[in-house]
């Protein structure tokens, strides 16, 4: 059977809120195609995502436990362990956003044959809000007052406020359902040192661990109680760690020694020759990530000593917009993306890219390289070159910034990169990098973390998980400024301010009706673009190759990128 | 030498604690952070719990002694209580536990043992087998070309990074060679495999070819000029000559009388290498995915795993005092002119 | 009467053993073919080593780039140079602090009785640490204060020379208070210190120039140790900042594209194992030559 077919077998079969079997896709039994060889170059170190903000473990955990819903490649919803999404037409969401209604399929079983229910849910909630836990995913349950089992397939979510959007709470790759039994001496400070039960979790997913080795490899089996018949197909999973990306993108592009290589960020062209050979295909999925420039708007001058890097000293000249905007107007976006990032990119205008309802058409003049236009704006904000050293000056400062950002090959190369076409418009730089675990680090003691920003101009990536972008954009309001009275550790990084901005924050979070939201969003993004405060460089994905003989795969990075390995088949 | 043993297991304590808070210190006095490499998506928060609970924020003489106790106490008793099934009240969070994994550190270690013991202890084994005939021959027939060759061979084999000759060798074998043929080697160690028949045995022996390969080739170097250097100094010495004198026949001097005093140093180079197949690897480990020792050592190191560096850096330590010794001893039984008091 | 042939300095004797040995010559042409070339080098050839050109990039060999061009269009020659340079500095920097701490507390121990003791504890304490975690450990932690203060490479260059210079002097140290200890009852020692010599000169001036093989031969030995200590740091991460050329970093960044720009993997590759060699082989002309038994054979 070809693989369209199957495609659209699982398409319909999404659709339907029953019979999840009904049109037959290459159908067989469970078990059928033998073993299923993945390799992620960084191995997963525990199978319990709510122990690890990693995503390695989060996509392990994805092949045994599940959640209420998944998103899929496009980022919409799709029903996992519930019957259906529940909307307000259907009834499931109460009219007054205060509460939602989950109705759970029936008879699905536990791998240990024991039935799912919605206590299983309700304890997940608790087992990760338990403030001794240190769970990482807290996130996931805000604005949860309670949960409530009111029968074994109905399960009640209320909240303290009105949420417009409820699809939170178990939903998503990184707050699963896990087994209440199983899990129940291990609340509270118990958490982390349960180490057989996160090991090895009982779930309702296609796979079940048979052996764990930490930051070395994982060996699953197809779980016999599985509701679907017929999946998964294949019945063992070798899943792999260590050693680097272009290893493991040789593995399966040229040595065809595994199946699934995860996060293959190498050069671009190594890959594009890699996949050549024909043994394997590389895919990249989109979500929400976005290499981006952040622009200080606070001067970081070390002779401001104690106020280096708050609002009592705004910065000397990024805090002009036109600034910011001659510097991205110098920026060869399409050339960045060529060189660092291949098909695993797209250059981007829009710090808010995805899903498509929320992107910005406004400000895609960003996307041609424009030196000329950048040399005018500087020469009209009054940057000329008067003492004729090669960056533009004016009463007496030089245009000439402190460009930081974590030791990675491709961002030091894309850093070099940019430092030339500042020269060329006369904006001077001085390149950094700060190894990533110290800069993405949030010790208040170092100077050289991303929230203090002792820099002029820092470059990372960000994003954020799910498909509403709510919290994400009110990361830039007035007070989320990282200062010594919040110990450092706001979320906005570049000390943007503007009421206008915040207003719109304030708007969003209560407003129900989707399209209006999409609105205020893009609103949001111009905003900040217009402010050129960020500079969005690069929307990127996650290359992943897969080899030829692999059917069924479809790259999602709005989700696990294992979130359908149970309908996976091998093709030949 | 039953004093000089005892003597020198009593200094090796306080010489190991003095190790032991070196190593401390230094991993301490770290500026990254444990939570540095969770997604930016957990807010602060949350992060601050996490390093709370990793008990990240002691202070650095409680954390110390902490260490110390988890590390001569908790643990071997631990290991007793496996084995002998009693419960001596050790359960896991009294263990010393790893930061990335929350398990416990011992652990891993004993997880990661047996691919460790198996290619860079079979490396090292070829490595010494290869190495002692070359050096033995080119002692004998100095500057001849075995020699120069020999010679040659082993500065190369000391010469290349095994970064350098691990990718070569993977391109030679791995890609350039079709996978079907029966040259084939696979890039990737399977440290789940298990060896339960011929087959499987056939698989494994391919799969530690390569590594073996790389490997051996730097240690033969170091070892065969040993050897011969070695072999060098006695064959000019002039009990040889006497021999030679008397009409021993050439295979019995050398074989019998000279190679016996010319592999007590050697010997001991030997014993002094042990320590380095479990942590000397690393760069190997990782170009092949073995996961064995020195690769959980990076990884803990680049990942901010405070416990597990010390515990992994400290029974390095331990390895080499105590091969130390174990060459002095064997040296001292070995060469009769030596006698310890 | 026939004349006495005038002396000659013991050095044109081990001169003359040592051009004997083929390989040690062929060493030392090599060897010093390498640091001329790279210490002057990029005067004659002096493109910079990090001007990105991206329309020239992954170019083989021509008349504008005789080594071609790497993945960002920088001059591969250019670079090697350039990296020359820093390995090379690297690598001597390194073997000169770890012979000057080896020597003197080997000079040290052998000649003050009472300190020999507890130096000797010292050393093998050292001996007794596991070297390259450690050295992994302090490089990771410590490179971002050294980095802010020295700048990127000013302060990566200082932890790796003191990285591999603290831990490789042990072996120096023992030999060579093995020779004080040799020599310090030999008849000229004990004369001189019957006419009153201080200490100081008698170690400077009698007993250091005859202990000098032992320590030539570890200083040929440890730049190669050196050398090949900073290109393994660069594949683990922890060397030089990536844009900054260095032999081993440029054969990290070679390695990946080793299928289909073999000679990007080839010159860096070379030129480490060249001069490793070339300064083995050196080694061990020197300790041929300089051992008296041998010399004249």
């Amino acid at each position: 059977m070809n693989r369209a077919h199957a495609r659209t077998a699982i398409a319909a079969a999404m659709l339907a809120a029953l019979a999840p079997h009904a049109l037959a896709q290459e159908t067989g039994e469970r078990g059928r195609d033998g073993e299923l060889k993945i390799i992620y170059w960084q191995a997963p170190s525990t199978m319990n995502p709510y122990l690890s903000g990693g995503t390695k473990e989060v996509e392990a955990g994805s092949l045994v436990l599940e959640s209420l819903a998944r998103f899929d490649e496009n980022g919409e919803m799709v029903p996992y362990l519930a019957e259906s999404i529940p909307t307000l037409d259907n009834g499931g969401l109460a009219e007054d956003l205060k509460s939602i209604t989950w109705t759970l399929r029936t008879g699905v079983l536990w791998s240990d044959g024991t039935p799912f229910t919605a206590d299983d849910a309700v304890f997940s909630w608790r087992y990760c809000t338990d403030p001794e836990g240190g769970c990482a995913h807290t996130s996931y349950f805000d604005g949860v007052a309670d949960m409530e089992a009111i029968d074994d397939t109905t399960l009640k979510i209320s909240f303290t406020e009105p949420k417009p959007f409820p699809y939170t709470a178990l939903v998503g790759a990184e707050s699963p359902i896990v087994q209440a039994a199983q899990f129940a001496d291990c609340t509270g400070a118990a958490m982390p040192t349960c180490t057989e039960q996160n090991f090895a979790p009982i779930g309702t997913g296609p796979f079940v661990v048979e052996e764990f080795k930490a930051n070395d490899v994982i060996r699953f089996s197809a779980n016999e109680n599985f509701r679907d018949e017929g999946k998964p197909a294949f019945a063992t999973v070798l899943f792999k760690g260590g050693g680097d990306a272009a290893g493991a993108a040789r593995s399966v592009l040229e040595t065809g020694e595994f199946d699934y290589a995860w996060n293959l960020q190498i050069d671009p062209n190594l890959l594009a020759d890699m996949e050549g050979g024909g043994k394997g295909s590389v895919a990249a999925a989109f979500a929400t990530s976005v290499e981006r420039l952040h622009l200080n708007q606070t001067d970081p001058d070390p002779a401001l000593g104690d106020e280096r890097g708050t609002k009592a000293h705004p910065h000397p000249f990024l805090t002009d917009p036109r600034i910011g905007h001659a510097m991205s107007m110098a920026i060869d976006r399409e050339l960045l993306v060529e060189i660092g990032y291949g098909a695993g990119g797209k250059p981007t205008c829009n710090v808010l890219p995805a899903p498509a309802a929320y992107a910005s058409t406004a400000n895609d003049d960003c996307l041609v390289q424009d030196m000329d236009g950048a040399k005018a704006m500087l020469d009209e904000a009054g940057w000329t070159d008067s003492n004729g050293d090669g960056t533009r000056d004016k009463d007496g400062r030089e245009l000439s910034v402190l460009y930081q950002t974590s030791t990675n090959a491709v961002r030091q190369d894309a850093q070099a990169l940019i430092k030339q076409w500042w020269s060329e418009i006369g904006i001077g730089a001085e390149l950094r990098n700060i190894d990533a675990s110290v800069f993405f680090g949030s010790d208040p003691a170092s100077p050289d973390t991303f929230g203090k920003f002792f820099a002029d101009v820092e470059m990372y990536t960000n994003n954020f998980s799910g498909v509403d972008p709510e919290a994400y954009m009110a990361r830039w309001l007035c007070d989320g400024a990282p200062s010594p009275d919040n110990q450092w550790q706001g979320t906005n990084n570049q000390r943007y301010c503007d009421p206008a901005y915040d207003a719109l924050v304030r708007k969003m979070a209560s407003t129900a009706d989707l399209s209006e939201r999409q609105a205020i969003a893009r609103q949001q993004n111009d905003m900040l673009m217009k402010s050129y405060t960020i500079i969005p460089l690069v929307h990127r994905g996650n290359p992943s190759a897969h080899a030829s003989t692999l059917g069924g795969v479809r790259m999602n990075d709005w989700d696990s990128e294992l979130w359908n390995a149970a309908d996976w088949y091998r093709t030949e | 030498m039953l004093t000089f043993t005892i003597r020198r297991l009593t200094t090796a304590v306080p010489t190991l604690l003095f190790i032991s808070f070196v190593i401390f210190m230094i991993v301490k006095m770290s500026p990254s952070d444990p939570t540095g490499n969770l997604p930016l998506t957990i807010p602060p928060e949350v992060r601050e719990q996490i390093r709370e609970s990793l008990g990240a924020n002691d202070s650095l003489i409680v954390q110390y002694l902490k260490w110390l106790k988890l590390f001569f106490w908790n643990e071997p008793m631990a290991v007793l209580q496996g084995w002998t099934g009693w419960d001596l009240g050790f359960a896991a969070e009294q263990r010393i536990i790893s930061y990335q994994t929350r398990s416990p550190v011992m652990d891993l270690v004993m997880e990661r043992m047996p691919q460790t013991l198996t290619v860079v202890g079979v490396a090292y084994l070829v490595g010494i087998l290869i190495a002692l005939p070359i050096g033995i021959i080119s002692a004998y027939r100095q500057y001849s070309v075995f020699d120069q060759v020999g010679t040659f061979v082993s500065m190369v084999g000391f010469s290349v990074p095994p970064f350098f000759s691990g990718v070569l060798v993977i391109v030679l074998f791995s890609v350039l060679i079709p996978s079907d043929s029966f040259f084939w080697l696979p890039s990737i160690y399977d440290t789940t495999h298990r060896v339960t028949d011929w087959d499987s045995f056939t698989v494994q022996l391919r799969q530690m070819i390569m590594p073996v390969m790389v490997l051996a080739l730097q240690i033969t170097a170091q070892i065969s000029r040993f050897t011969r250097a070695s072999m060098l100094d006695n064959l000019n010495q002039d009990y040889v000559r006497t021999a030679r004198a008397k009409g021993m026949s050439e295979s019995v001097t050398v074989l019998k009388h000279v190679l016996r005093n010319s592999m007590i140093p050697v010997v001991t180079v030997i014993a002094l290498g042990i320590p380095s197949i479990f942590g000397g690897a690393i760069i190997t480990e990782q170009v092949f995915k073995v996961n064995g020792l020195g690769q959980l050592l990076i990884i803990a190191i680049q990942g901010g795993d405070v416990p597990t560096v010390q515990t992994l850096t400290f029974i390095f330590a331990i390895l080499i005092v105590l091969f130390n010794l174990i060459a002095d001893v064997l040296y001292g039984l070995l060469d009769p002119r030596i006698r310890y008091d | 009467m026939t004349e006495l042939a005038p002396a000659r300095n013991q050095w044109w004797d081990v001169w003359d053993q040592y051009r004997t040995h083929t390989g040690a010559l062929v060493g030392t042409v090599v060897f010093l073919t390498i640091v001329l070339g790279t210490l002057f080098g990029p005067w004659l050839w002096s493109l910079d080593p990090q001007l990105i050109d991206i329309r020239s990039r992954n170019q083989g060999p021509s008349l504008a780039h005789p080594l071609g061009t790497d993945q960002l269009g920088r001059d591969s020659l250019a670079r090697l140079m350039a990296g020359g340079r820093v390995s090379l500095a690297v690598g001597m920097t390194a073997m000169v602090l770890s012979l000057v701490l080896g020597t003197f507390v080997g000079l040290v121990a052998g000649h003050f009785r009472r300190l020999d003791g507890p130096l000797m504890r010292l050393t093998d304490l050292f001996l007794a640490m596991p070297l390259l975690p450690l050295l992994l450990v302090t490089i990771m932690l410590f490179r971002q204060p050294l980095a802010s203060r020295f700048g990127p490479e000013g302060g990566i260059f200082l932890l790796i020379v003191f990285g591999i210079g603290i831990t490789s002097w042990m072996q120096t140290a023992r030999i060579v208070r093995g020779d004080v200890l040799a020599i310090r009852e030999r008849e000229f020692v004990l004369a001189s210190r019957s006419v009153g010599t201080p200490d100081r000169r008698l170690i400077l001036r009698h007993i250091l120039p005859n202990v000098l093989s032992p320590i030539m031969v570890s200083a040929a030995l440890g730049i190669a140790t050196a050398i090949i200590t900073e290109s393994s740091l660069s594949f683990l991460g922890l060397g030089f900042p990536p844009d900054f050329p260095t032999w081993g970093r440029l054969l990290f960044d070679a390695v990946d594209y080793l299928k289909q720009y073999p000679e990007r993997v080839l010159w860096p590759g070379l030129a480490i194992s060249l001069t490793v060699l070339s300064v083995n082989y050196m080694g061990d002309g020197l300790r041929d030559a300089l051992d008296p038994r041998i010399r004249g054979r």
